[in-house]
């Protein structure tokens, strides 16, 4: 992997790349509402409201992937030195964001007439709730400095110590009761009937193919904005001499 | 030693740190993140008569009566019972047999007054036909373990 360090050959692998994700990312979106919205089947206890959760869960596994390559884009970068480790963790934090945002709201929305309370403290919304925090938390930190280095390295610390939240998010239903139900995988297998799988999984490719798009998007854009830097101190040293 | 060996290290050290801390943070707080308790536990636990907590299990079968806006009913996690009674509108997802959460003054041991009713739901996605499916063929678990008490 470490070839995949020098930005430019990741550059490069990312123009590649950038036509493909957008072809995955129509076709499994458009599959995947159709699926969501008219093929699949209302449940037998909550009607139609379970095609919240064709919305609500793949939300939920990107906000905690995202914020898994903010630490493992940080940590690349604190102890290797990867630049793109940076680009990377940089990248993840806004869409990460959005993602959390958005499955607080589906779930409050679904919440609302299925248990009765649009919100409750218990352990996975709290969890989910920090983790929102912490994406706003790493943003911030991040610009806070007038050395750019250095904010990278003390938000990547900082991203580090919030990854704890990740594994306390997942096993919170299960170290604890909570109102959320448990996972819908477990050593039974998975919970959800299959007519309800199809529409889930396609919607989880369309949000993992919507974050690759938003992260290769932000990473250039990074790029970008190192080399016009560049070529400002260039200029100014050259007209120094 | 190189550089980033040491800084490997370093963070091998903090990370272990984190996670220590955070587990023993957590361990010591673990009856405030609970989000409710189930009737075993109440067993064990002193609880005052106005000290608000919430209960939570299944609504037990055929227990369910309602006189005007008052309902009453059992919660149970198939070990223990609770005797709740509760004044006002109960969510859409509550029925027998369901998980429930009660939020609510224990006026004695098994007796639970209930200011709020949430209804919880669990992590099973099916529609109808294959719920009815599986109760026809008599292996339906989970939401109605109740019933075969």
């Amino acid at each position: 992997m470490h070839f995949m360090a020098n930005p430019n050959i990741f550059s490069k692998i990312m123009e590649a790349l950038i036509p493909w994700v957008i072809v995955i990312f129509v076709f499994s979106g458009t599959l995947g509402l159709i699926f969501a919205l008219f093929i699949s089947p209302p449940d037998y206890q909550q009607g139609d409201s379970v095609r919240i959760m064709y919305v609500h869960v793949p939300s939920a596994w990107m906000a905690l992937f995202s914020y898994l390559m903010i630490a493992l884009g940080s940590l690349s970068f604190l102890i290797w030195r990867h630049p793109v480790g940076s680009l990377i963790a940089k990248a993840s934090a806004p869409v990460g964001a959005i993602f959390t945002i958005l499955c607080l709201v589906t779930g409050m929305i679904w919440g609302k007439p299925m248990w009765g309370t649009y919100w409750v403290w218990d352990a996975r919304l709290t969890s989910m709730l920090i983790l929102l925090f912490l994406f706003i938390g790493y943003m911030l930190i991040g610009n806070a400095f007038e050395n750019q280095n250095h904010g990278n390295k003390v938000a990547s610390i900082f991203a580090l110590a919030g990854s704890i939240n990740l594994p306390i998010i997942k096993f919170s239903v299960d170290w604890w009761n909570t109102l959320h139900q448990p996972s819908i995988f477990s050593m039974k297998g998975i919970s959800v009937s299959n007519e309800m799988l199809t529409p889930l999984f396609l919607m989880a490719i369309c949000f993992q193919s919507y974050y690759l798009l938003i992260l290769f998007m932000n990473i250039k854009k990074q790029i970008a904005i190192i080399k016009i830097n560049n070529h400002i101190i260039l200029s100014i040293s050259k007209k120094e001499k | 030693m190189k550089k980033k060996t040491i800084r490997l290290y370093y963070f091998l050290v903090g990370f272990v740190a984190l996670v220590l801390g955070a587990s023993l943070i957590l361990n010591a707080f673990e009856d405030g993140i609970v989000f409710f308790y189930s009737p075993t536990d109440l067993k064990f636990k002193k609880i005052d008569s106005n000290q608000k907590i919430r209960i939570g299990g299944l609504v037990k079968l055929g227990t369910l009566t309602q006189n005007n806006e008052l309902f009453s009913f059992k919660v149970t996690d198939n070990e223990e019972n609770i005797d709740v009674r509760f004044t006002g509108i109960l969510p859409d997802l509550f029925r027998e047999g369901q998980g429930v959460v009660a939020e609510g003054y224990l006026i004695k041991p098994g007796e639970f007054n209930a200011i709020e009713i949430l209804a919880k739901h669990d992590e099973n996605y099916m529609p109808r036909e294959v719920a009815d499916a599986i109760k026809a063929s008599g292996e339906w678990r989970g939401d109605t373990e109740s019933d075969k008490q």
